[in-house]
């Protein structure tokens, strides 16, 4: 028993099916994220067995994991981050294009978890701005889907002029991040 | 002198007879045995215990340091434990150096396995090991001005302002 | 000529390049095939590596800082999130190493519980590597068996601790509870079905020839070469050389069974590839007689002073209640003095070097980490080689940045 995406409404008839372009772009974009895997420690472990056979992340669209940003939608943050590879991230973040969600996977990337050292980046939310948290040490991959699944709910309720608002655009100069 | 099977007492029997009074002090601390030497002995110390022929302590298994910052003079304390394979015996020598001159030999040139070990022991207490053949940071950022692991920096990032100390019993 | 003669490296390493260009590869801390985050940067003539330069760090916790501010049951999780592919051999080796400080003996029973968990994490650290290297390879295929036979570890975790990876698992003095029936039942089920399912995995690689020629002599390292890095476990067991902590200096009663330890010619990396092959099937065994001569007794020793009492206790003796708060607030009688322990990891010999001042927490407590301790090696094993080689080297070696940076 496959479970379809259902259709948004719409008018339908004979050879057409007419409904609004921001839920057909909504559907498409949630049900076809392209993850970069952003694993450093314990938190990828366990991406790698909820993309294993028995949790099946592929089920969700996310077939395809692009290790090059360029090509990736989901920047799935998962592990600790040092203060040494924060200049990493904020470049791959910055390659990547819009629209672009971000998950932080696991207490180190959400707000530095056990680790509250001079080392450690006390939370990604500090260089890139997050989506989606994924608490839990490391999550389980239920937990993984079901973070994974709010950013299918952002991504199809998202207004497609929202990348190019004011707000969004204010937000991300908050982080240092140029907008053009 | 051959001893085909080594335990604490010979090996320190050894020790002293071949070096006399440059063995500082020695200890048992639960069944291995603790050997303190010059800091400026190290090097030949250890290459004796690893070309002789009845110690062939030819395995380096860790090296790293502590620090002591209430015993002045010796405030930093440089760790070897060696291993012999062939019969399966375990030691530990410690170096003392002071905090104002950490200098001491590396030993580089005895076992290639201390390249890492000493940039770490430099990383973390700032212990510079002389004939090493790149020294720098190894695990903390190159920009760092400080060694964290001495005993008088925090554990924390200092300029950190959401995590309120007094809910954490600091 | 043979396929494996592009493999004879000396006569590569020279810097007198086809065009004269050499140029700078960024292998960069964050790489497809997830091995963890370090850097390496090559010069390399064409696809051919001249040299290489390793960069470490970027997942620096600082696990020996933080380990002098956390009393001794404190310390457990974060020994989890060293080698974090078989957490329980780190958490079961640091409890060893408290109990030979302050010298509690443990029951056998606890030893042999201690046998069990730790040769299933070993079995778990090994099918990822070598479902890695497969991976790297282009088989993905393996992988995706491998992980489904991991996951019946990990129920086998949840039944003992509750967590699947990072398993905190045991206390210092034993186990918190028996060895549940579930936990029986699927052990049983797991030694019965799970070499059906590995000779399959084993099938896809061992003996195809594809995978032979792309990973027999790639990356090799001599037995004289390995031991002055300080290589340990199945790195240097593929070298040549017997060493393993199990034999050498037996904790938890490893020498009550019987096993081999298999070692390889070349310390390539088919080598290391059959090495971790064939320990797996050495830990099925352990386990298996494990079980067959698992003694009675109790599950912990009796030492109320480190030893959480049974909640009912608590809620009605007064040293009980006593004990519980004292081991919860970390005021545990630790008696003064240093000592030095090793455990055979997945990746060779962890040590902990232990300095007590008698206080609440450790003075200084660092850890041997046999993999920063084998990668320095890596240069001088990738010189001369092709870069899809150097990859095969990079992940046949097992590097667990966890374990790499602490």
């Amino acid at each position: 028993m496959v479970k379809m995406v259902e259709a948004p409404e719409g008018v339908e008839g004979q050879g057409f099916f007419a409904t609004s372009l921001d839920k057909v772009i909504g559907m498409a974009r949630a049900n076809s994220l392209w993850p970069l895997p952003f694993a450093t420690s314990c938190c990828g472990i366990e991406f790698m067995a909820t993309m294993g056979a028995n949790y099946d992340l592929a089920r969700f669209g996310s077939e395809r994991l692009s290790f090059s940003p360029r090509q990736a939608d989901l920047l799935m943050v998962m592990g600790t981050i040092a203060k040494k590879m924060g200049p990493v991230l904020k470049q791959v973040y910055d390659q990547m294009a819009e629209p672009k969600w971000v998950i932080a996977v696991g207490a180190c990337a959400s707000s530095g978890g056990i680790f509250d050292t001079y080392s450690v980046l006390q939370g990604i939310d500090r260089i890139i701005p997050v989506d989606v948290y994924v608490p839990g040490c490391p999550p389980r991959p239920e937990q993984i889907i079901e973070g994974v699944m709010k950013i299918q709910d952002l991504a199809r309720n998202e207004s497609l002029r929202r990348r190019n608002s004011d707000e969004y655009k204010k937000m991300l100069e908050s982080y240092n991040i140029e907008t053009q | 002198m051959s001893m085909a099977e080594l335990n604490n007492e010979n090996v320190l029997k050894a020790l002293t007879d071949a070096f006399g009074d440059a063995i500082l002090h020695s200890e048992m601390q639960f069944g291995m045995l603790n050997v303190e030497i010059p800091a400026d002995r190290n090097l030949d110390i250890i290459g004796w215990l690893k070309s002789n022929e009845s110690l062939k302590m030819e395995f380096l298994t860790d090296l790293c340091a502590v620090h002591y910052p209430e015993q002045k003079g010796r405030e930093l304390a440089v760790v070897y434990h060696l291993h012999c394979w062939t019969k399966n015996y375990r030691m530990r020598i410690k170096c003392f150096v002071s905090a104002q001159k950490p200098e001491i030999a590396s030993l580089t040139g005895l076992y290639n396995a201390a390249n890492w070990m000493e940039r770490e022991t430099f990383d973390f207490y700032g212990v510079q090991f002389s004939g090493h053949p790149d020294l720098r940071r190894i695990l903390n950022m190159d920009e760092m001005d400080y060694h964290p692991l001495l005993k008088q920096y925090a554990l924390e990032d200092e300029t950190r302002d959401d995590k309120d100390d007094s809910f954490f019993g600091r | 000529m043979s396929q494996l003669d592009t493999r004879n490296y000396d006569k590569f390493v020279s810097t007198e390049t086809i065009d004269g260009e050499i140029a700078t590869l960024n292998l960069g801390p964050t790489h497809p095939a997830t091995h963890g985050v370090f850097q390496n940067v090559m010069k390399v003539d064409g696809e051919r590596i001249i040299s290489s330069e390793p960069t470490i760090g970027y997942i620096h916790r600082a696990f020996e800082k933080l380990a002098e501010r956390r009393p001794y049951n404190q310390i457990t999780p974060i020994t989890d999130r060293l080698n974090y592919c078989s957490s329980p051999i780190n958490n079961l080796g640091w409890h060893m190493t408290v109990e030979k400080l302050a010298d509690i003996h443990v029951p056998k029973k606890v030893d042999y519980m201690r046998v069990i968990i730790m040769e299933l994490a070993r079995i778990a650290d090994h099918l990822v590597c070598n479902s890695v290297i497969g991976v790297d390879t282009g088989a993905l295929t393996g992988f995706t068996y491998v992980f489904q036979e991991r996951e019946k570890i990990y129920e086998m975790y949840e039944e003992v601790c509750g967590a699947r990876l990072t398993t905190n698992i045991g206390r210092i003095g034993g186990f918190e509870r028996e060895f549940s029936p579930v936990f029986m039942a699927k052990l049983k089920k797991f030694l019965k079905e799970f070499h059906i399912k590995f000779q399959e995995f084993d099938n896809l690689l061992t003996r195809n020839r594809i995978f032979m020629d792309r990973v027999i002599k790639a990356g090799p390292i001599s037995a004289e070469k390995a031991i002055s890095y300080g290589f340990t476990g199945p790195n240097l067991r593929a070298a040549g050389v017997d060493y393993d902590v199990r034999v050498m200096n037996p904790y938890s009663s490893y020498e009550d069974f019987d096993f081999i330890i298999p070692v390889g010619q070349d310390g390539d990396t088919y080598d290391r590839f059959i090495v971790r092959q064939e320990e797996i099937r050495q830990s099925l065994s352990i386990i298996q007689q494990a079980l067959d001569g698992m003694p009675e007794g109790a599950h912990h020793a009796d030492v109320p002073a480190f030893y959480l009492p049974p909640k009912e206790e608590v809620y009605r003796s007064m040293e009980a209640l006593i004990y519980h708060f004292k081991i919860v607030m970390g005021e545990t009688p630790i008696p003064v003095g240093e000592v030095y322990h090793a455990v055979e990891g997945a990746n060779g010999e962890l040590g902990y070097y232990l300095i007590s001042d008698g206080g609440r927490t450790p003075y200084r407590l660092h850890f041997r980490r046999p993999c920063f301790i084998y990668y320095q090696a890596y240069p001088e094993m990738v010189k001369g080689a092709m870069l899809s080689d150097a990859i095969l080297t990079m992940s046949s070696m097992n590097v667990i940045a966890g374990e790499l940076d602490a």
